[in-house]
């Protein structure tokens, strides 16, 4: 799992490079190219695929990750770029088979529908109440415009966050500090 | 065997069906265990990349891919010289819903009929080396003038000759609309138009081909029909439904644009068995600017009416755009003849010739576009005669369907206005235009009616029921987000009186038992009924073999005297006289019940009446005066859809609905550049949709409305009614707030300051 396919000199990729990364926890040695997205890094390589490509141009959100704590849209970060990070994907929230409150706040009010864009919505929910700004629906509106909902569950992730931060909000934020 | 569909109480009270319900597959979607099309791994997997064509009109003259093929990793190029042979008969590759026509063929030959035709797939080892090599494709062209610009081609519009199957024509004219129109005390005739929209589901359309060595193949592939995808591969490819499993357990959105199969299907497929390896090909968000869209319409539409706003006379004609090679059609017109009451109609509908990729159903095709010129006109003419626009509505409501001369299954839309006005508070507007305000903000409050046909299917499902207790219901439907999953399970428990987490759902599966492409929003009716017909079928087994257990209770008693309820079968009203469900299955002596049933619609019912959901919908918007800024701050959407079977998952289509319908208004537009004949805006930062901050307030009512004839289960469907008229509302509040009517669709802040075309307020004759 860990080699990744060494293309010789005419392919456009230069020399793949030895990288450390911590992924929801468990240490992992890799050899990755430096073309290749941690996006597809995810998604190819590991069968993370709960961290999803909706656009690959960081326009949309479906690929966000905590990366040692913070959201990003994973599309957009080569892997080489982050040797040593801790990275969280969705697959790295729940702990055994106790979700994550925001996990099941998103099921209790119906916050997806196709669940495409969810993991990237929950991920960076989560995110979102680590770095403490939002107070309001108004400010999570805002500060979750970056992650787009085709099926439109809009009012749903709103109530879900609004939920979890009255509930668990100051839990998460301190475990982040 | 058809099932007796009126054995199907649809009124039986159930612990599930009707409340609110947790999505069952909701866990998966939570954790990211939900596996979509192109993310089924497999041992040996190649990754194809699509070269999409970078002219509009005309042909190849030179492909040369030596370069790419140099690339080590990289395994094959196919181009339209190289790729093996296909069917040529058009018929083989006429999908389920499919209009007149002949069907593009990915690689088919040299010849560009539109921007982004797929003209070569590069496949490789890594999808890195497969997007590399596909910029080393060396492709030259011979360009041929194009015709991208409605406008210019209305002229040569027609009158389509081959009907597209399900979609009904214009109804022929009633009464003397011309001569009630010039008649009429109070007319107006303008034009609308929308937009052209691409569907942009979040997940990307996806297909990983799983190549086995006996030469078959397990296709995971994004649809909203499986089985609409098996026919299509094997009938081009000449393979037995035995050689092709079409998988597809969850559907990352769709929104119309997995009804057709999609070209990176054919790709995949054909590479596969060219390479005898498995294949993924997932297109790139560019790329899916590539094919369906919702058709740029150029509608005209007249309204005469008495003072009093009593329609007299209504003419509405259309002229949508299609491909060169397929006759797209869709009802656009026809809801201007339905929804209210008007001896004097004309309505016609024609299509023009394009070099564009053929449109598609996207969510309540031609319905969006109808409803939404109707119901802005309906606004117009409730200004131009000083009626209140819910009062015009009732004034001018249809008793009726006048287009068939049929009685309605049901229609509480009057309920929907007065529900929806309570909630929404209409009674406190002030008619006036920007007679409303807060600080910089103009307040506008608009409302506009919904419609969409209550549509079933003939459908199949099975019911197991094991002797553990354990229920597994399947279909070969699909789960696009609407809730699928959830509501067969809750019908099924119900059917059987056992808990929910006992029942498994199995849909999106080729081999499971047959169903229509899942669209129109007649799944839950179609599924729902035919999985209540099966575990009927099973309750019925069951309750013979409870009735011979020794000493049973329930020996003198006919099925309909007995309850099933809390995993027993008890005589009704008497709870102590019971047979649990696993004595009954230990008296069978067998491992399973199974049964599989076909349900249809009652063709005489069908003959007989009319099926449609109704909504009436409230918006309030606020304009920044200085900025042009909108907001809509605020939606109730009342809803009448006969039975709700999931409370959770209905709101949210309604609300989903609602939000299309807002960046139907506000925000989507796909930009033609008409000299080079391209979407120029193919990226969802400048295709705009409605994100999180777009969107406050949403409420949604639904109405008590009893049916018994839509479908045997009372459920007419929810998937489109949401987004039916909700941009009418906005538009209309825009036009309460600022006084400008604006008649084309997105209303952005360049038209709300002024620069727009069309802000002359309707006009009232003398």
């Amino acid at each position: 799992m860990n080699s990744i396919l060494k293309p010789g000199p005419n392919t456009g990729a230069a020399q793949a490079i030895p990288i450390t990364l911590t992924i929801n926890g468990e240490v992992r040695h890799l050899t990755v190219e430096p073309w290749t997205s941690l996006l597809d890094l995810l998604r190819d390589e590991l069968d993370l695929t709960g961290t999803k490509k909706g656009c690959d141009h960081g326009q949309c959100g479906a690929c966000t990750v905590l990366i040692d704590d913070r959201r990003v849209n994973s599309c957009l970060t080569l892997a080489v770029m982050k040797d040593g990070a801790s990275i969280t994907t969705v697959e790295g929230l729940s702990q055994g088979d106790e979700l994550h409150p925001m996990q099941d706040a998103f099921i209790e009010h119906d916050a997806f529908q196709c669940g495409y864009c969810t993991p990237g919505q929950i991920c960076s929910a989560v995110g979102l109440i680590k770095e403490g700004r939002a107070h309001s629906a108004e400010e999570i509106r805002e500060m979750m415009s970056g992650n787009l909902c085709r099926c439109g569950c809009y009012v749903n992730i709103v109530t879900a966050i609004e939920q979890v931060i009255e509930s668990d909000g100051a839990r998460i934020k301190e475990a982040a500090e | 065997m058809t099932s007796n569909i009126t054995n199907l109480d649809g009124k039986r009270a159930g612990r599930y069906v009707g409340t609110a319900q947790r999505r069952i597959d909701g866990r998966l979607k939570v954790t990211g265990g939900a596996k979509y099309a192109g993310e089924f791994p497999t041992p040996g997997l190649t990754y194809g990349y699509v070269v999409s064509s970078e002219i509009t009109h005309g042909k190849i003259t030179r492909i040369d891919a030596s370069a790419a093929e140099a690339v080590p990793g990289v395994i094959k190029v196919f181009t339209y010289k190289n790729r093996p042979k296909i069917a040529s008969d058009d018929k083989k590759y006429q999908d389920q819903t499919a209009p007149p026509g002949s069907p593009m063929r990915p690689l088919g030959d040299e010849k560009i009929a539109y921007a982004g035709q797929p003209i070569a797939l590069v496949v490789a080892e890594t999808f890195e080396l497969a997007r590399h090599a596909a910029t080393l494709v060396h492709i030259e062209y011979e360009t041929k003038p194009h015709k991208t610009d409605l406008e210019a081609e209305r002229s040569s519009s027609y009158e389509p000759k081959e009907k597209r199957s399900g979609i009904a024509p214009p109804p022929p004219p009633r009464g003397d609309a011309d001569a009630a129109f010039a008649k009429a005390p109070v007319k107006f005739e303008n034009e609308y138009r929308v937009a052209v929209e691409h569907h942009n589901p979040m997940e990307p359309h996806a297909t990983t081909v799983v190549w086995h060595d006996d030469g078959k193949m397990t296709v995971y592939d994004k649809t909203q029909g499986v089985q609409n995808s098996q026919n299509y591969v094997t009938g081009i490819f000449g393979l037995k439904k035995d050689d092709v499993r079409v998988i597809s357990p969850f559907v990352g959105g769709a929104f119309g644009s997995g009804l057709r199969p999609q070209y990176q299907l054919f790709l995949a497929v054909m590479a596969a068995m060219e390479l005898k390896r498995s294949v993924r090909v997932v297109l790139t968000r560019d790329q899916m600017f590539t094919f369906t869209h919702r058709p740029d319409t150029i509608q005209t539409l007249g309204i005469g009416a008495d003072k009093d706003g009593k329609l007299q006379a209504i003419r509405h004609d259309a002229v949508a755009e299609t491909s060169t090679f397929e006759d797209y059609q869709e009802v656009v017109v026809n809801w201007s003849g339905l929804l209210y009451d008007c001896a004097n109609t004309k309505l016609t509908y024609e299509i023009a010739k394009m070099n564009v990729y053929t449109p598609g159903d996207m969510r309540a095709p031609g319905a969006t576009l109808g409803v939404y010129a109707l119901e802005a006109a309906m606004d117009e003419l409730a200004y131009a005669t000083g009626v209140d626009p819910v009062e015009l509505r009732l004034k001018n409501y249809a008793e009726k369907d006048q287009n068939e001369d049929k009685p309605f299954s049901s229609k509480e839309l009057r309920a929907c206005y007065r529900q929806g006005a309570e909630r929404f508070g209409w009674s406190k507007r002030s008619a006036e235009p920007r007679s409303m305000r807060e600080g910089r903000e103009l307040i506008g409050w608009g409302m506009a009616t919904g419609v969409w046909e209550a549509m079933m299917q003939e459908t199949s499902a099975r019911a197991t029921l094991t002797a553990g207790g354990k229920l597994e219901v399947a279909a070969a439907t699909a789960d696009i987000g609407t809730g699928t999953y959830t509501i067969m399970a809750q019908i099924a428990a119900d059917e059987l009186g056992i808990p929910i987490d006992d029942v498994t759902v199995k849909i999106g599966d080729s081999s499971l038992p047959k169903a229509p492409v899942e669209g129109g929003s007649w799944a839950a009716a179609s599924t729902g009924t035919a999985v209540k017909a099966a575990c009927h079928k099973v309750r019925e087994k069951l309750f013979n073999h409870a009735r011979k257990v020794e000493g049973s209770p329930l020996a003198n008693f006919g099925i309909d005297r007995v309850v099933f309820e809390n995993g027993r079968i008890s005589v009704s009203g008497d709870p102590s006289r019971f047979v649990t469900l696993a004595d009954a299955m230990a008296a069978t002596g067998e491992r399973e019940i199974s049964a599989e049933e076909t349900t249809a619609p009652d063709p005489e019912t069908k003959k007989k009446y009319s099926g449609y959901t109704h909504s009436a919908i409230f918006a309030e918007v606020r304009v920044d005066e200085e900025l042009g800024v909108i907001r809509v701050t605020r939606i109730v959407d009342a809803v009448a859809a006969g039975k709700i079977l999931n409370l959770k998952t209905a709101r949210s289509q309604i609300l989903g609905g609602v939000v299309f319908g807002i960046g139907m208004a506000l925000h989507e537009e796909s930009l033609m550049d008409k000299k080079l004949g391209r979407f120029m805006n193919h990226n969802i930062a400048e295709y705009h949709i409605p994100a999180n901050a777009d969107v406050h307030d949403i409420d949604v009512i639904f109405v008590d409305e009893q049916d018994d004839k839509a479908s045997p289960i009372g459920v007419k469907g929810l998937g489109e009614i949401g987004i039916v008229g909700t941009a009418a509302a906005i538009a209309n509040a825009i036009f309460h707030a600022t006084g400008r009517r604006i008649r084309h669709l997105p209303i952005t802040i360049d038209k709300v300051m002024g620069a727009g075309e069309d802000k002359t307020p309707a006009q009232a004759a003398e």
